[in-house]
Order: C-alpha cells, then structure tokens, then sequence
C-alpha cells in the first residue's frame, strides 16, 4: 500500500513528512550520529576493552538494573495512584493531582539533595531505617529510590485518561456476571489499562535510564557497588577521555534502544491482536 | 422468578427519584417501565439489580427478601445501554466471562463452556462472529452479544436499560421484534426501561408509565394507550390536542353542546356515567378542565354538523403513510391526523375553513380544590 498515493483528509503529507524527518534528524539522530561517529576512533579492540570493562559492565548492572525496578515500582504504584486520583473524589483531590507533576518540575539535582538527606543515617526517614539494618542513601537502594521519584509522573499521567475512559458499567456488567472485586480487576480492568501500563512504564524506564543529576547525590557513586553509567562517562569526559565516554554512550544507546523496541514490540503484538482479532 | 417492589423511596440530595414505588412482576413476564429522563425508571432498574440501593422499601425475588443482596449474588442479568462489552475479549470471550468467573467447583468444564457460549451466540444468531472482536460489531450486533453474555450465567431476572436507545430506527425496530421473540423462547422475567413509548407499547405485556418518580399507571399496552389514568399519561403516549377550558364549557370548546344528540359520553374511573349528556363526575361546572383528544381521532369534514368545531388549516406536511393537519382555532393551534385516502378525497388547502369532528375526547377535570384529576371520556 502507498501511503503517498492515498488520499488524505486534510493535505501536505509530503510537505509533513519532509520537515518531521528534518527535525528529527536535527534533533536526534544527528547528535547521535556524531556520537556513534566520534566512538569510531577506536579500534574494534579498544572499544570492547572498554565496553566490557569490569567498572563499565558493573555500572551497567546497576543503571539498568535500578531503572527496570524503579519503572516496576512505579508501574505498581502509578496504577494505584491515577485510579485514586481518578475514580474517588477526596478533599485536597486537587492539590494531590498537582505533586504527582511536582518531579517534572523540581531540578533532579535538588530532588537528589533532599532524598540523601532524607535517607542518611540521620536523616528523617533514614534514622529510623538504619536499626532495622536497611541503608538506602549511598547505596544501590538508594538508586532505585531516586529512579522511583522521578518516574513517577510518566505512569500516572499516561494511565489517569485511559481510567477515565473505562466506563463504570464496565465493573457493574462484570458484578452482575459474577465476578469479585478481584475478578474484575484481573479480568476486566488492568486488561484495559495494559497498554497505557506498558507506554507509562517504557517512558519511566527511559527517564531512569538517562538520569544522573539526582542519583549522584544520593548513590555514593563507589565504583563497582553504586556508580551508573552517566556518572562513568562524565567522569571519563573530566578526564578528556572522549572516545572513551562514547563509547560508553554507545553501548547505553544499544541496549536502551533494544529495550525500548523490545517494550513496543510487545505493545504492538497486544494492540494487533485486540485490533484485528480474526479479519482472517 | 417474580419481583416485588415495597414502597421504594430513593432520594440523589434534595432530588427525589424514586417516592413510594410499589410493583409487582410476576414470572416471566417482560414489563416496560416507561417515562420520560428523571423520571426515576433507571434508578428503580438499578435499584432491582443492586447497582443502586434504595433509602426506604424493600425488592423481593420470588417472595424473599434481596434488598440488601450484593449485585453479584442477585442473580440479574443487566443489559446497558452503551453495551458495556469488554473491548479487550473475544465475543466468545465475552459471552464466556460470567461461566469462567464462577467459584471452581461451580465452574463448567471448558467443553462445556465453549457448548453453552455457541448455544447462546446461535440464540442471538450470532455465533459465526465468535471469534471478533466487540469495536468490529455494529451497535445491533453488540447490544445482542451483550443479551447473550447476560443470559449465559442463568439469570432469574434480566434487567435491560433502554437497551435499544443507542441504536437507529431500522435496527431499533428489528432488535425490538428480536427481544419479543426471544422472551416468548426463554420466558424469563424481564423489565426494560424506556422512554419510547412505541418500543414499550411493541414488546411489553405489560406498561408501568413513570413521571418524577411515581407510577402513573400499570397496565397492559392496549390499557395504557386506550384507557390513560392521567393527563400525564394520555400525553407521554403519543400526540394529543389538548383544549384547557371550564367543565361546563368543555363540549362547547370542542363542539358538542350539553344536549347534542351525538353526544354520547360516559366517565371514566371514579365518575357516574351519564348517558346521551356530559360526563358530570364528582367535579361541579365550571371547575378547570383539560379535553384531550389525539390527532387520528379527529375527522374534518366541509360541512359544518352537530358537535364539529370551526378552524382554519394553517398547514398541510404529507408523512409517511399520514397527513398532518394544522389548524388554528381562535388563539389554539389543533394537530389532526388524516390518512392518505382521507386527505386526498378531502384536498385541504391552506386558508380553508374547515369543521373539525372528535370521534373520541377524553376530560380530566381538574376539581377547584385538589390536584387529582376526575376523568370522563366522551365518544
């Protein structure tokens, strides 16, 4: 099928077309490109000496590992906050819906400030914690905290319209049918909210991925236990290790981009098959 | 299994929906309640099947006590309006769902299943859509996968809200057809709500009119249409002439002196007949009156004759199989409806001065002191 030749509502396909693939080779494959371009300077050697690093591998350990937990985390608790911001009213409903935004907002540096100091020793959460044996600041607890913050938005934000949209008849048929509270939710709604689940969780794991300014703070950053890859390649750039940096980068961009094609593959499978069902 | 509905009372803030409902439906009968939006017919469906629980009164099935039963344990069966089908299932899936949510133990084997949902998609004659997907059907075809989901866990009852109310005219009237043969196959107790009085007239035996919250009147269609308990109801049931005047001037109004020889009325409900005069119920002349009359029930003729009333025809629209008159007598406007053979032989013109004869009226006085309406039907 020839998308050009179809005939469209509204006009300038090709004219749209032109400036979408300019702006996003300006935007982001350029930069990218270069990225991938300079990374070429070293050998084919050098480059996997540096990949496969025990310092990098271990920072890779921690940056993808913590992202995947803290986007699990938040794809738990994200589900539960948009359906209470959603289907319940309460006093301060309002208020509420405005600090889910609030780690958009905030510098990540300052978020980071206050989770370390919240989380030390002494700090308000943290004394509290430490008896019991559990040390979140300058671990790699502490990480999967600081990730867990600043992805909350992306699941809320992405499910509260598509809870909106389930009708509340939907829960009434299921009761008339039978089904328990928990039936219903199994069978009836988390299916409907799966693929905003699945877009919100990709878009937390990503930001998490690509975080630094408030992990730094609260990681300790020791090499080999609490460092993340951002931090490694800032540092190997303090120390005019370019090549070195993108190579690091390089290897970030693949396994992020295999990841997220990973993610939306699955996505895609799941829209197919409701979608098309048996067209057949 | 029969509903019965104890003085259900049921307020939304200072909103009274429901006020004194008492209703009984006995086994598998398929009742209509009908009004017209806010009168309170989907608040009693919903109080029926539990979505809603009522401030006062009491729902019995079969004879025992399910006021206070969870919606999951009434055993209804509900059909929405806006189908409500699980967008993400299969049809079959659909239909599926009440069996594969059953307690284990309760719970059919899955040959048995997959036999049950086909049985129930060729009862809806649907089964060769199994395998779609809900967004893939048209609305008609929705809103009977929903009927065939519902019926699949056995109801006692089935409760169907304006089931048809999102549907076009064409499929409406099939779907309508469809429900009536369907209930005389399954025979299970079914109230629908409505507010299209034809659909309710159509397919229910028996009609419960609904207005602010209160029974009008129950009564099989026929009762309902030819017989209405109130104003209320003589206008929600179709189109009428209504002629406001005094009691006594009632047949002056429309046409007919006390003592016209054609004048043959009789009262209705709660008045003493009286032969070849005016209906004189309990109200005394001169008390408000309101005469209704429907637009078929009036002929025009060209000669002025006893009991006719002059007016002139403002317009003149063809619908369909009928024609619809208008026409101004002194300050009110009056519908009349003719057939196609009749407006041809007659060949009204605008302007014209024309006699218009009722073949039936019906008075609802209105007595000086009270609201209650004392009727009296004249033919």
């Amino acid at each position: 099928m020839s998308v050009a030749a179809a005939r469209h509502v509204l006009p300038g396909f090709r004219l749209g077309m032109g400036y979408t693939i300019l702006y996003l080779s300006l935007i982001v494959l350029l930069p990218l490109a270069a990225m991938v371009f300079k990374s070429t300077e070293l050998t084919a050697a050098q480059f996997w000496a540096i990949a496969s690093g025990e310092r990098a591998l271990a920072s890779l350990r921690i940056t993808f590992g913590a992202s995947l937990l803290a986007a699990m985390i938040n794809a738990v608790f994200g589900v539960l906050t948009a359906w209470v911001l959603v289907r319940y009213p309460f006093p301060g409903k309002r208020f509420v819906d405005a600090l889910v935004d609030l780690p958009f907002a905030l510098p990540t540096a300052v978020a980071g400030i206050t989770l370390a100091t919240l989380y030390a020793g002494n700090g308000w959460i943290g004394r509290y914690l430490e008896p019991l044996g559990v040390k979140v600041a300058f671990t790699p607890l502490g990480i999967v905290v600081a990730l867990t913050f600043i992805g909350l938005p992306f699941v809320v934000r992405t499910l509260q319209p598509v809870i909106e949209d389930i009708e509340p008849e939907l829960e009434e048929a299921a009761a008339t049918l039978g089904a328990t509270r928990w039936q219903t939710f199994a069978r009836v709604l988390f299916p409907a909210m799966l693929p905003a689940l699945l877009t919100g969780f990709t878009l937390a794991l990503s930001r998490a991925i690509g975080e630094y300014g408030s992990v730094i703070f609260i990681a300790g950053n020791m090499p080999l236990i609490s460092e993340i890859t951002p931090l490694l390649i800032v540092s190997k750039l303090e120390q005019y290790d370019v090549a070195g940096a993108t190579a690091l980068a390089v290897v970030m961009l693949v396994i992020s981009f295999v990841l997220l094609l990973a993610v939306n593959g699955l996505q895609w499978r799941l829209a197919n098959s409701r979608r098309a069902g048996a067209r057949a | 299994m029969s509903i019965e509905i104890r003085d259900i009372g049921k307020r939304f803030g200072d909103f009274v929906a429901l006020d004194g409902i008492n209703l009984t439906i006995p086994t598998g009968e398929l009742v209509a309640l009908l009004g017209p939006s806010g009168c309170g017919k989907t608040t009693l469906l919903r109080i029926i099947a539990g979505m809603e629980s009522a401030d006062t009164g009491q729902v019995l099935f079969a004879g025992e006590e399910a006021t206070h039963l969870h919606v999951r344990e009434r055993q209804v069966g509900f059909v929405f309006q806006h189908y409500a089908l699980f967008r993400h299932m299969t049809v079959f899936e659909n239909v599926a769902f009440g069996l594969r949510v059953k307690p284990r133990r309760e719970r059919p084997a899955e040959a048995e299943i997959r036999r049950r949902v086909m049985e129930l998609l060729g009862l809806v004659q649907l089964d060769w859509l199994a395998d779609r997907y809900p967004t893939q059907l048209s609305g008609g075809q929705r809103q009977r996968i929903a009927l065939a989901r519902a019926l699949a866990v056995e109801p006692k009852v089935l409760l169907l809200d304006e089931p048809f109310g999102a549907l076009d005219t064409q499929v409406r009237k099939e779907l309508r057809r469809w429900l009536r043969r369907l209930h005389d196959e399954v025979h299970i107790s079914s109230v629908f709500v409505t507010h299209d009085q034809e659909e309710a007239l159509e397919v229910a035996d028996r009609v419960v009119v609904m207005n602010r919250g209160r029974i009008e009147q129950i009564g099989t269609p026929d009762e309902v249409y030819s017989n209405p308990a109130s104003p209320f109801v003589y206008r929600f049931l179709g189109d009428v002439n209504v002629f406001h005047s005094r009691l006594q001037g009632v047949w002056a109004e429309i046409g007919r002196p006390p003592s016209g020889g054609a004048a043959a009325a009789s009262a209705g409900s709660g008045g003493a007949a009286a032969e070849g005069g005016i209906a004189a119920p309990v109200a005394t002349d001169d008390d408000a009156a309101l005469a209704f009359v429907r637009p078929h029930d009036i002929d025009i003729v060209r000669a002025p004759q006893a009991g006719a009333l002059q007016a002139t025809i403002q317009d003149v629209h063809a619908i369909g199989p009928s024609v619809r008159v208008e026409l101004a007598h002194e300050s009110e406007l009056i519908e009349v409806e003719l057939t196609r053979e009749r407006a041809e032989i007659l060949a009204l013109r605008k302007g014209e001065q024309v006699w218009l004869s009722p073949r039936q009226v019906r008075v609802f006085a209105v007595p000086s002191g009270g609201e209650e309406f004392v009727s009296g039907s004249g033919i």
